[in-house]
């Protein structure tokens, strides 16, 4: 009998108090060093950081780690979930988990790295938290997005909830792979009801912080920001104007990669990040 | 070009599945010309070029002859690569009854994307 072929990468799940509430969180990780926090996209979960999490480049070097937001992938809805009328994330509710995600696990100077509303809500947390954070890095990083399209459409009874991975499919560029553009997509597709809407209400709504960005001080708080060509949600214009704001913040845009490259496009994705990576440990040592 | 597609959508097995309950006329808009496309059960019945007097239809998908063009073309540039690139960008306007477009999203992409020229 052959020996079982595990990854590196470990699932657990953490009991933590959340918004006032106790949660049953889904985190993984994998690595040992430098503690890497990784925050997926709206409406999916911490399977889009699955090639992170089995580079062994980073793992020698970092300790990955990747949590499902509640509602999302594993971690269910806090209790009552189902007495209230709409889901919606806001900056204030998501730094907050992110930040007692942090403390819960007790992490030192982590590294965050998010993409979308991920690299949206990385801004805010270098903007409002910088001496928490030893860096961040944002993945289809931007200071805002204009609706552009009627969200309605993502969350009513007569529309099947497929509709969320339909409308983000254009989002992924042409270097993707068949299988790594349908993985990404079966996240989508396996969201819950009404999470990718409520996920919205923080990136085209509530999560403005284009007016703030010229605040953020990147001598506290390092700003790294990496853009996929394709990407017409936050598009390279956006992470360039973003970068433009930010004294310090440099922006890469990816050739042939749209909004999801850990995700869509892992070895491209991994090509621009390791430089990041590098860099990121350098100036720590210093 | 758009004669083409009810030969193009009806061999494609798969896409035709995933449109089965589609049941429905919608338009397409190309610069000043326009095209009405008949759907049932996930095939396409029958295409009719414009002009018309008084059409039916339930959503209308326009953009400029350029645009479309590019679209469609074998590798489209960033912005052009899907409808709702096209959307964002101001180059397509969906008018009328969204519904039958937004449930089956993915259907009216294959079937818009099916007129896309071989790489």
């Amino acid at each position: 009998m052959s020996a079982p072929v595990f990854e590196p990468v470990v699932g657990r799940y953490l009991r933590v108090d959340l918004l006032g509430k106790p949660h049953r969180l889904y985190v993984e990780e994998a690595g040992e060093g430098v503690p890497l926090l990784c925050l997926h996209t709206a409406g999916s979960d911490s399977r889009q950081w699955r090639a992170v999490m089995n580079d062994p480049g980073i793992l020698s070097r970092f300790r990955v780690i990747a949590f499902d937001l509640p509602r999302h992938g594993k971690s269910s809805p806090p209790a009552g979930w189902h007495q209230e009328l709409e889901y919606r994330l806001t900056s204030r509710d998501y730094a907050d988990i992110i930040l007692g995600v942090a403390d819960a696990l007790g992490l030192d100077q982590p590294v965050v790295m998010g993409c979308s509303i991920g690299g949206r809500i990385v801004l805010h947390l270098a903007l409002d938290h910088p001496d928490r954070f030893g860096a961040v890095i944002g993945l289809q990083s931007g200071g805002h997005v204009a609706p552009y399209y009627d969200t309605q459409w993502l969350y009513r009874p007569d529309v099947h909830g497929e509709v969320s991975a339909a409308v983000v499919s254009g989002l992924i560029g042409p270097a993707a792979t068949d299988e790594n553009r349908w993985e990404t997509l079966w996240h989508y597709m396996q969201g819950g009801p009404g999470i990718f809407k409520g996920d919205l209400y923080f990136y085209k709504v509530d999560g403005d912080i284009r007016g703030r960005l010229s605040e953020i001080d990147t001598a506290r708080c390092p700003v790294h920001l990496l853009t996929g060509e394709y990407d017409y949600s936050c598009t390279p214009d956006d992470t360039r104007a973003a970068a433009a704001s930010i004294r310090g913040a440099e922006a890469v845009i990816m050739p042939g990669i749209g909004h999801f490259p850990m995700s869509e496009d892992p070895e491209g994705f991994l090509a621009h990040l390791r430089p990041v990576l590098d860099r990121i440990l350098t100036e720590r040592r210093s | 070009m758009i004669e083409r597609l009810a030969e193009r959508v009806n061999g494609d097995e798969r896409l035709v599945y995933r449109g089965r309950f589609v049941d429905t006329t919608f338009l397409i808009g190309v610069g000043d010309e326009s095209w009405l496309v008949r759907i049932r059960d996930g095939r396409i019945d029958e295409v009719r070029k414009g002009p018309f007097v008084m059409p039916r239809w339930t959503f209308a998908l326009r953009a400029s002859a350029d645009s479309w063009r590019t679209f469609w073309s074998p590798t489209p540039p960033p912005g052009f690569h899907d409808l709702f690139a096209m959307i964002r960008f101001g180059r397509l306007a969906v008018e009328g009854d969204m519904h039958p477009f937004m449930a089956n999203l993915f259907y009216f992409k294959g079937v818009l994307g099916a007129l896309r020229s071989p790489a």
